[in-house]
């Protein structure tokens, strides 16, 4: 009412400068594009080449690697703006997306800020503040005490005004330690003595808060939108409960198991919230639920979230076209009685990182990427290209696949079918972990909480022992790899033959030792003096197969290759890529990775195959930056010893001598960004005698 | 215009002369009990000759094998295929060599294999001593089929691989080794007149080279050796005691780090034979070999499956088959542009391609007549004079006799032929796949006549006439005797006779007791034919062709 009171100026906008990276600025950009708008990027020094600043129509370099030297840099970004006569700012998420100074200064410069008001920002960035306006306006919020007054009964009267469960919980607690659960109002002094006990124990300091403890909570999300004539929609809520290292891989819209009341009352709820800030934009509000799908009031954020998508493909709408009408000054596009919740709609997030490492987050060339196209239930969400390199400097997230459908389960099924179109080779990714949890039948199901990779980890991360099949596959992969590495363009064609004829009177026997993870197994495979059919059998088995099969190219496909095998009589087409001596198998279940071992004098005679000597010292576990060198060339080490300190992901390692040697010479200097698997100090082993004397 | 004229002019050519119609060969009825009973025979054959290799194949045997692999060393088939281009073919020569010669012992493919395949593109002949038969050490046979790979290097300009793992001369033989102009010395000598001539010589020493073995390192172009395990000297250490009374162990007297550090008899050092081999292909990458030689048009399978050729052929040699049935599965597309096909229709001749390449093929279809020998004659001087390599296909009891055939003058015909194949330069191969009897084996190319490379089907048989024939001869010479001394020759006393000449015949006749002599170069599947022959054109090919000029020829 207040707003509608005030006066809007439509402001047309002709220019937007996106001052973000990655899948983030490629969406905005190809949304001005559809409206008619020119795009602006900025860039840091490593994204010269990236794909948001080709997809732009001008780009301007705004500094080094790390995000304080440019995408961090408001003013300098503001300078672009005002160089490039771009009207409005789109921030995206991360960044600058929610920081009151930028927008403010925006405002200052007349530059529009594609966001909410500064004051909005401010006032959700801060939780207490934000939980007494939600408070305030009657949205419902965790309860919680966190007084000085100590005494049980006090205590026990604000668990009760809470109400049960509550969780008791030490101030100084960490760790589980000094924390207690009491489920009803019965048990509630038993806990605070065993909690307090603990905690004494552990802290000496028994200082307790009671919180309401949601048990196996879900993570449910309402997007809500506003504009400067004071409507307010909601376009339904988006349930994020899979969660790694607290951060969403999965999300999905509507929320499965929801009921029509309880959506319009969370939708209601968040209008509310928004309504209660004067909210302009796009925003979305947090909430816990618990199994009885009561929710509470987390946090507001104040931008356009990565997961956006799942909400527009169930609403039909395109939200940042939303953003910039809005922030042009017209009214929303849709009212709340426009709007349909239509079928169901999931989004998984690409990460290069390692989930059977703890999710250890990665970085690195992309070598190798073929995308499923793009189609009416399928969006593809990347700001990299085959090529790129996933930089240790930002989010490893590499895309977003993006899928639609009239219900959950059909809406699953094009996901994981788009996942496993997905080929990604050069780095880790969470693509194989994705498949096993989307299969999961809770999953399935819809049981969703932010607990459920904890509580189904070891159903998630089965042990992946190579199948016989699969081993076949990959020796029948390699074996068809070297065939058609033969020229056949030669004067003498019956020896570049390689299928109809190899050895005399006698089958040609070969092994393929491949290794997969830690698997090392050896294929023994017969090929006959005639005829297309392969004998195989794995080394310790006494099973044969017979195997037959092709390689066949995909049509867009690039470097990935179909393996149309047949296999004890069963016909399977398999995706392949080829990349040196690795071969990648993407299976229902994801990548599977096999490596032909190098020949044993490889190791022995260095790197080359023959050339030098010397062997590799040390590698770089992981990709990072050189933190500290403990070693000087010609220092003499023990196996063990530390050699290497590297940075990575704000983590430490060690890289230490894997044998006994004398250190020939440091490869990096301090300060230097690392690969994975980059060498960082050269041997000499002691072992090696001789090796450096080969040949040439 | 005048192009545009011209290529349509061509393009109605070509519809008209339509190049199909040269394909020959017909559909076997593969339902008939005879094509089914000779397919049987023929499979039995095939099966005993692959159930005789596999045996062969796994050289001195489990144990012998257990105890060099044990110490890191490769087998020689193991080290082979690492040498060779991945998956490509090798053609291996004389697998039978040495088969059921020397009584209880057994020396499995001569103790050496021997062949042709290709590393980096280039194809080479290999010679790899086999340690695991009697220690590779080198009986009569393993010296003929080295000298053998030898010649067919020589031959085909190819260069030669030698994987040296060998004792030496087999020393209770050394007077069948070491004394002939064809013995142990012949290697050598073959090294540095090959070498002469531009054929590259490359050793890679995985095991002992002693005595004369050492020349084979010495006298090669480069030379490969692998630490610990490859030894060059020319007296071991235990003859080096005794001589001297000096101490050594093996290494030290003739190992790696000697040889590439101090006597420079060897150029490269390797960890182990894998490297090793992979040096040699790195020598091999820098010979710098003249590809001048154009590839050939391209490749086209036969119309008719090889395999038929089992339900064909079956084993009996008295048995007619039509020869063009077997060029029908040898010649590209099945396609033969045959020559004088309505003259001595005994020899069927023409012109084909096998891999692209173009070949002439002479092949048999029964006892060769003047007329024949006339044909053949005509269509060898062809191939010459278009340098175009011969393929014969040998099924022949011989040449004509009686009354006319002398009359018309099958010996100056005949001999016509034999000077012509004699003299011809072009590259001649020659498969037996059938009866290879007296003058016959002559006037189709058999080893005397020096194909590059002859090959034998199972059912095949080598002899200079038949064995009931040559029975019959020796029945008759002794009816005769014992009539002039007036004696009786019953015929209980003429099959006593017989039987063991019968026999005899058959015994030495067998392709395996050819081909364990080295009178071939191997005994084939006949559903190979066509890859083997297609590899012993292309290395064949590898040799300029020098101009034929023949002998007199008696009109």
């Amino acid at each position: 009412q207040q707003a509608t009171a005030k006066a809007v100026q439509y402001v047309p906008i002709t220019k937007i400068l996106i001052a973000n990276r990655g899948e983030i600025a490629c969406r905005v950009m190809r949304t001005a594009k559809k409206l008619g708008i020119q795009t602006v990027a900025v860039y840091s020094d490593p994204d010269k080449d990236a794909l948001h600043v080709s997809m732009a129509d001008e780009a301007y370099h705004i500094g080094g690697a790390a995000p304080q030297d440019s995408y961090l840099r408001g003013a300098a970004i503001l300078e672009v703006a005002r160089r490039s006569g771009a009207q409005a700012v789109h921030p995206g998420y991360g960044f600058l997306s929610e920081n009151t100074e930028f927008a403010e200064a925006c405002n200052n410069d007349g530059v529009i800020f594609i966001g909410p008001p500064a004051q909005a920002i401010r006032d959700m960035g801060i939780k207490s503040t934000s939980k007494h306006i939600m408070e305030a306006a009657g949205v419902p919020v965790v309860g919680g005490y966190h007084g000085e007054e100590q005494s049980d009964a006090r205590l026990r009267q604000e668990a009760d005004k809470i109400g049960f469960p509550v969780m008791i919980k030490a101030v100084r607690g960490g760790g589980g330690k000094g924390m207690r659960i009491a489920l009803t109002s019965s048990e509630f002094q038993e806990q605070l003595e065993s909690a307090r006990r603990e905690a004494i124990k552990s802290f000496n300091d028994d200082v307790m808060l009671i919180e309401k403890f949601v048990q196996r909570p879900r993570h449910v999300e309402v997007q809500v939108f506003g504009d400067q004539h004071g409507n307010y929609v909601y376009l339904y809520e988006r349930d994020c409960s899979v969660q790694r290292r607290h951060q969403k891989i999965v999300e999905e819209a509507p929320a499965p198991g929801v009921s029509d009341a309880v959506r319009q009352q969370l939708g209601e709820a968040a209008v509310q919230a928004a309504r209660a800030v004067h909210y302009v934009g796009a925003g979305t509000v947090e909430f816990i639920m618990d199994a009885q799908q009561k929710f509470y009031f987390m946090e507001m954020n104040t931008r356009l979230q990565v997961e956006h998508p799942v909400s527009e493909m169930i609403t039909n709408t395109d939200l940042v076209e939303w953003q910039i009408r809005v922030a042009a000054g017209e009214r929303l596009p849709l009212l709340q009685e426009d709007l349909r919740l239509q079928g169901h709609s999931f989004e998984a997030r690409v990460y290069a990182e390692e989930p059977g490492n703890s999710f250890m987050p990665g970085a690195g060339p992309i070598t190798r990427l073929t995308a499923p196209a793009d189609d009416a239930t399928t969006r593809i969400e990347t700001g990299v290209r085959q090529g790129d390199e996933v930089s240790v400097h930002y989010d490893p997230m590499i895309a977003k696949v993006v899928v639609w459908g009239p219900d959950r389960n059909t809406a699953l099924n094009r996901l994981a079918s788009a996942l496993t179109r997905y080929n990604i080779v050069g780095l880790h990714t969470n693509i194989e972990f994705m498949l096993s949890l989307l299969a999961h039948p809770e999953f399935v199901r819809g049981n969703v909480h932010t607990d459920f990779i904890q509580e189904h980890h070891a159903a998630l991360f089965p042990d992946v022992l190579v199948t016989p099949v699969q081993a076949c596959q990959a020796a029948l992969a390699f074996l068809l790899q070297q065939r058609s590495e033969i020229t056949t363009k030669t004067v003498s064609p019956a020896f570049s033959q390689s299928n109809a004829f190899l050895r005399v009177n006698q089958p040609k026997k070969s092994n393929f030792m491949l290794k997969s993870g830690e698997e090392s197994l050896t294929v023994a495979v017969e090929e006959p003096p005639s005829g297309q059919t392969l004998s195989m059998s794995i080394v310790g088995a006494d099973d044969k197969h017979s195997v037959s099969g092709r390689l066949e190219a995909i049509e867009g496909g690039g470097a990935v290759q179909e393996l149309v095998s047949e296999i004890n009589g069963v016909i399977n087409r398999t995706r392949i890529i080829h990349h040196g001596r690795d071969l990648y198998m993407f299976t229902k279940s994801g990548v599977q990775k096999f490596t032909l071992p190098e020949p044993k004098f490889v190791s022995k005679v260095g790197a080359g195959a023959g050339t030098s000597g010397g062997g590799l010292g040390a590698v770089a576990p992981m990709p990072g930056v050189v933190e500290k060198l403990l070693v000087e060339p010609g220092q003499r080490v023990q196996a063990g010893d530390p050699l290497v300190v590297i940075i990575a992901m704000k983590m430490e390692f060690i890289v230490k001598a894997t044998a006994a040697g004398e250190v020939q010479a440091l490869l990096y200097k301090q300060g230097d960004t690392v690969a994975k698997d980059a060498a960082l100090v050269k041997m000499k082993f002691d072992e090696e005698e001789s090796a450096d004397h080969s040949d040439d | 215009r005048l192009y545009a004229s011209r290529a349509i002019l061509r393009s109605i050519q070509r519809c008209y002369h339509n190049d199909t119609v040269n394909i020959i060969g017909t559909s076997p009825d593969k339902n008939s009990p005879e094509y089914q009973d000779n397919a049987a025979r023929m499979s039995k054959l095939v099966s005993e000759l692959r159930d005789k290799v596999a045996k062969i194949a796994d050289g001195g045997g489990e144990k012998a094998v257990a105890r060099h692999v044990s110490k890191g060393k490769l087998v020689a088939r193991d080290r082979i295929d690492v040498l060779l281009d991945p998956s490509t073919p090798f053609l291996e020569l004389s697998q039978l060599a040495g088969y059921d010669m020397y009584g209880s012992e057994e020396v499995p493919a001569g103790g050496i294999i021997t062949g042709i395949g290709r590393v980096r593109g280039t194809e080479c002949v290999i010679v790899a001593n086999d340690a695991t038969v009697k220690g590779g050490s080198y009986y009569p046979i393993t010296v003929k089929k080295h000298l053998r790979a030898q010649e067919i290097a020589l031959e085909n300009n190819l260069p030669c691989i030698y994987l040296v793992d060998s004792g030496g001369a087999n020393l209770p033989r050394q007077a069948e080794v070491f004394p002939d102009r064809d013995h142990f010395g012949r290697i050598f000598f073959n090294q540095a007149t090959m070498s002469a001539k531009g054929i590259a010589q490359i050793a890679v020493v995985l095991g002992s080279c002693t005595a004369g073995g050492a020349y084979v390192p010495a006298m090669s172009d480069e030379s490969i050796i692998v630490r610990r395990q490859g030894t060059i000297f020319l007296a071991g250490p235990p003859l080096v005691a005794a001589a001297t009374g000096e101490q050594i162990s093996a290494e030290d007297l003739g190992g790696a780090d000697l040889h590439c550090r101090t006597s420079g008899v060897t150029d490269h050092y390797a960890v182990d034979d894998t490297h090793a081999l992979h040096l040699a292909r790195r020598v091999v990458g820098t010979l710098n070999r003249n590809t001048a030689l154009q590839p050939p048009v391209a490749v086209e399978e036969p119309v008719h499956a090889a395999e038929e050729l089992y339900g064909i052929i079956g084993d009996n040699l008295k048995k007619v088959f039509d020869v063009r049935e077997v060029i029908a599965r040898v010649l590209d597309g099945s396609q033969f542009d045959e020559f004088k096909q309505m003259y001595g229709e005994t020899l069927v001749c023409g012109f084909g391609r096998l891999f692209g390449h173009r070949v002439g093929v002479v092949g048999n279809n029964g006892v060769l007549f003047s007329e024949s020998a006339l044909k053949g004659t005509h269509f060898i001087q062809l191939c010459c004079q278009r340098n175009i390599p011969l393929i014969f296909l040998q099924n022949i009891t011989g040449f004509m006799v009686g009354r006319d055939a002398e009359a018309g003058g099958i010996a100056k015909n005949g001999a016509k032929m034999v000077t012509a194949v004699s003299c011809a330069k072009v590259p001649k191969l020659t498969v037996i796949i059938g009866g290879s009897y007296g003058a016959g084996n002559y006037g189709m190319c058999g080893r005397a006549y020096g194909p590059r490379f002859l090959f034998m089907w199972p059912n095949a048989r080598i002899s200079v006439m038949g064995g009931e024939q040559a029975a019959g001869v020796l029945a008759q010479i002794t009816r005769d005797q014992r009539l002039r001394e007036g004696k009786q020759f019953s015929a209980e006393e003429e099959a006593a006779l017989k039987a063991p000449i019968i026999e005899r015949f058959e015994h030495e006749g067998s392709p395996y007791y050819s081909s364990a002599r080295l009178w071939d170069d191997g005994v084939i599947d006949p559903a190979d034919t066509r890859p083997v022959l297609g590899m012993a054109l292309c290395a064949a090919l590898n040799a300029p062709l020098p101009p034929t000029r023949y002998g007199v020829f008696r009109m």
